[in-house]
C-alpha cells in the first residue's frame, strides 16, 4: 500500500521556487546531453518571459545544430539560409522597428559562410541582438573544422590538429565586430557553471533591453562545449573548454555602451 | 492620381514599386539596372509612403532581406541583373520552399560569367525552370514596354500573394534603359493587415508562426513537394497570359517575348509587305507557358520560328508544346546584340521559304 507522502501538501503556488518558462515548448530537445545550446535557449526564453515580450519578439534561426530552435521557443520564428540570419533580421527590424529581433547562430554560420552578413549588419548598427554560440567546431555536420577551431585542435577535417600554416588561423569574430561603430554592446559569456549561466542571462537580457535604445547591435558570444564533436564526456568537455578555449576566447565584456572596455 | 511621364524602364519599375504600396526594396548595384536603386534613394519613399529602401552588402544579403521581410507578410521587391540573379538563386529557393511572396526583377544582360552589360535573353532557363536547387517554379512575367515594366510590378505582387510564391519580372537591358511614355497608377496604400501566416509576433490568440523550408521527415517533405506542384498546376490552368498579332490567317508563326517580341511586331509587317503571311505569338507569362494556344496554332501554320536574344532556350518549351506537329526553328543573337526586324524576316525566309 502506498503511503500518503504529503506531496499534495507541498505542491502549492506559495512554495514554487522554479519552473520551466512558458516561452519554452514541451518539445524534447534534440541536443546532445551536456551541450550548451539547451541552456542558452532556456536563458533567451526566460528573458522573453521576464520582459513580457513574447508577442513582440521575432527570432531568426541559423543552419547548424540550432536550426530547429523554432521547435523549442514559443515565439514567431524564421529559419534563415546558412549564414544569412543577420540579413534576414535586418529586414524584420527595418519593417517592424518596435519588435525585438534576434538571431541565434553558431560559429560556422556566423563566422565563416555568414561573415559578410555579420560584419555589415554590425556595421550598419542594426538594432538587433545576435547570439553567437562558439564551440569551435561544426556540430551538426559531424565535427568538421570551424573558423573558430583552435590552433592544433583536432576535428574531422583537421584530424592531425589545425595546422594554421595550411588551414589558416582561428577567427575572433567577436573582437572583430567590436571594432565597428555600429555595435553598441559586445560581450563573451559561457554557460558551463551556475555562476556563468547567471552572468550569461544578464548579458542576454541586456541585449534585448538595448533594442529600446536604438543605438546599435548587441552581440553576445557564448563559448560552449561540443562534447560529441570534441569526442569527450560532458564533464571532460567543460574542463577542456576552460583550459583551452578560454585562454583564446576569454569571457568578459568587450564593448559597453558603444565604448571598448579598458580603453580611454 | 494617374500620371503620364517619360521614364526609363528601370525608373518606371522603381516608381511603380512605390505606387504599388511596396513595403521594402533591398538591392545591390549592377549594370544595367542600377537606376532602380538610384531612383528609389532619390525619391525618399520613406517620406512618401514609409517604404524601406536599403542598399545591401551583396545580392545574397539583399535576397535574404527579401526573405525576412516577406516572412513578415510584407510586400518586398528586389532587382538585379544576370550575374546578381545567379547569386540570388539560393535565397529564391528558400523563398519558394517557405512559400513566401515577393517580386524579383531580372534586367538581363549577356552571359555567361561576367559577360557583357548589353541586353540579352539568356536567363530564360534559369527563370522558368526554377533557378536554384529543388523542385520549384517562379511565376515569370515578361514585359515588352516601359508601360508593362510599371504595370507588372503591381500585378506581380498580386500574383505573388495569391499563390504565396516568388514572382520574377524577366526583362532586359534594352527595356531597362530605354525611355517611353508611361501611365503611372494612383498611389496604393501600404497594407495595414498582414496574412495569418506572417511572423508579426505571437499573440496569445494564435499558435506561433514558423517560416522554414526545412522538413527532415521524408514523407512530409514529399507531401510538401506535391502541395507546391499543385500550386504550379493551378497557375498553369488560371494564369497563362499571351498576346497574338495577325495569327488568324498566319502561315508562319513567330514566337518571341519581351524586347524580341517588340521587334517581331515590325517583322510581321515587313513580312506581310513581302507577301509572307506571318503572325506573332508573344508569351506574357513565361511560367506558366502558353502551351495550349501554341498547340492550337501549330495545327494551322506551316512553320514556327522562335526569336530570342540567346542561343535558343524558349525554343525548347515551344517544341514541347507543339509536340512535333510542325517544324520549329530558332533565330537568335547573343552577347548583347539585338536583331533587326529585317534580320528576323531573312531568318524566316532561310528556314522556311528556300
Amino acid at each position: 500500500m502506498v503511503e500518503n507522502t504529503g506531496i499534495s501538501d507541498i505542491v502549492k503556488d506559495e512554495n514554487l521556487v522554479y519552473q520551466k518558462t512558458k516561452v519554452l515548448t514541451d518539445k524534447v530537445m534534440h541536443y546532445c546531453p551536456g551541450c550548451g545550446h539547451g541552456t542558452a535557449h532556456r536563458l533567451i526564453a526566460e528573458v522573453i518571459e521576464e520582459m513580457d515580450i513574447q508577442a513582440g519578439t521575432i527570432g531568426v534561426t541559423p543552419v547548424g545544430c540550432a536550426v530547429l530552435m523554432y521547435n523549442y521557443l514559443d515565439i514567431d520564428m524564421q529559419e534563415a539560409a546558412h549564414g544569412r540570419a543577420p540579413a534576414v533580421a535586418t529586414a524584420i527590424k527595418r519593417l517592424m522597428p518596435d519588435k525585438y529581433v534576434f538571431t541565434y547562430q553558431g560559429d560556422g554560420d556566423l563566422a565563416a559562410i555568414g561573415t559578410a552578413e555579420t560584419i555589415h549588419a554590425c556595421n550598419r548598427g542594426e538594432n538587433i541582438a545576435v547570439f553567437f554560440i562558439n564551440n569551435g567546431i561544426y556540430g551538426m555536420t559531424g565535427g568538421q573544422m570551424a573558423p573558430t577551431t583552435l590552433s592544433g585542435m583536432k576535428s574531422s577535417t583537421s584530424p592531425y590538429g589545425r595546422d594554421v600554416q595550411m588551414m589558416g588561423n582561428p577567427l575572433k569574430m567577436t573582437e572583430l565586430v567590436a571594432q565597428l561603430p555600429g555595435t553598441w554592446y559586445v560581450t563573451r559569456q559561457a554557460v558551463h557553471t551556475p555562476a556563468s549561466v547567471r552572468k550569461a542571462k544578464k548579458a542576454i537580457r541586456q541585449a534585448f533591453e538595448n533594442q529600446k535604445l536604438k543605438k546599435g547591435l548587441s552581440l553576445v558570444e557564448i563559448v560552449s562545449n561540443c562534447n560529441s564533436g570534441w569526442k569527450m564526456s560532458p564533464v571532460e568537455a567543460n574542463k577542456w573548454m576552460v583550459e583551452n578555449m578560454f585562454p583564446f576566447y576569454p569571457p568578459g565584456d568587450i564593448k559597453l555602451e558603444g565604448k571598448m572596455v579598458g580603453k580611454e | 492620381m494617374k500620371e503620364l511621364k517619360l521614364m526609363k524602364g528601370n525608373e518606371a519599375i522603381a516608381e511603380a514599386a512605390i505606387r504599388a504600396g511596396a513595403d521594402a526594396y533591398f538591392g545591390y548595384p549592377i549594370t544595367p539596372q542600377s537606376e532602380i536603386l538610384e531612383y528609389l534613394m532619390a525619391e525618399k519613399p520613406h517620406e512618401r509612403t514609409g517604404m524601406v529602401v536599403l542598399q545591401a552588402e551583396s545580392e545574397i544579403a539583399a535576397i535574404n532581406m527579401v526573405y525576412g521581410g516577406a516572412a513578415c507578410g510584407r510586400k518586398v521587391i528586389t532587382s538585379s541583373s544576370s550575374p546578381g540573379i545567379s547569386l540570388k538563386q539560393e535565397g529564391l529557393s528558400y523563398i519558394a520552399g517557405s512559400e513566401l511572396p515577393c517580386v524579383v526583377v531580372n534586367v538581363v544582360r549577356g552571359g555567361p560569367g561576367l559577360g557583357t552589360i548589353q541586353p540579352a535573353q539568356s536567363d530564360y532557363f534559369q527563370a522558368v525552370k526554377g533557378g536554384g536547387h529543388g523542385d520549384y517554379r517562379l511565376i515569370v512575367l515578361a514585359p515588352q514596354s516601359v508601360q508593362e515594366m510599371a504595370d507588372f510590378v503591381d500585378l506581380g505582387f498580386e500574383l505573388a500573394f495569391k499563390y504565396r510564391n516568388p514572382l520574377m519580372i524577366l526583362t532586359d537591358g534594352a527595356l531597362g534603359q530605354m525611355m517611353e511614355k508611361v501611365w503611372l497608377q494612383e498611389q496604393k496604400p501600404r497594407m495595414k493587415t498582414f496574412p495569418e501566416w506572417a511572423t508579426t509576433g505571437k499573440t496569445p490568440d494564435r499558435e506561433r508562426n514558423i517560416i522554414t523550408s526545412l522538413d527532415l521527415d521524408s514523407a512530409e517533405q514529399e507531401k510538401f513537394n506535391m502541395k507546391i506542384q499543385e500550386k504550379y498546376r493551378k497557375m498553369e490552368a488560371e494564369e497563362v497570359r499571351f498576346e497574338t498579332t495577325d495569327t488568324e490567317d498566319a502561315e508562319y508563326l513567330l514566337v518571341a517575348y519581351g524586347t524580341s517580341a517588340r521587334i517581331c511586331q515590325k517583322s510581321v509587317r515587313l513580312a506581310r509587305d513581302k507577301g509572307i503571311k506571318a503572325g506573332l505569338l508573344r508569351p506574357v507569362t513565361l511560367f506558366p507557358f502558353p502551351k495550349k494556344i501554341l498547340s492550337e496554332l501549330a495545327g494551322k501554320v506551316r512553320g514556327i520560328l522562335t526569336v530570342e536574344m540567346s542561343t535558343g532556350q524558349m525554343v525548347e518549351d515551344v517544341r514541347l508544346a507543339v509536340e512535333g506537329k510542325v517544324q520549329v526553328e530558332h533565330y537568335g543573337r547573343m552577347g548583347g546584340i539585338i536583331p533587326s526586324p529585317e534580320d528576323i524576316v531573312d531568318a524566316l525566309g532561310k528556314n522556311f521559304l528556300k
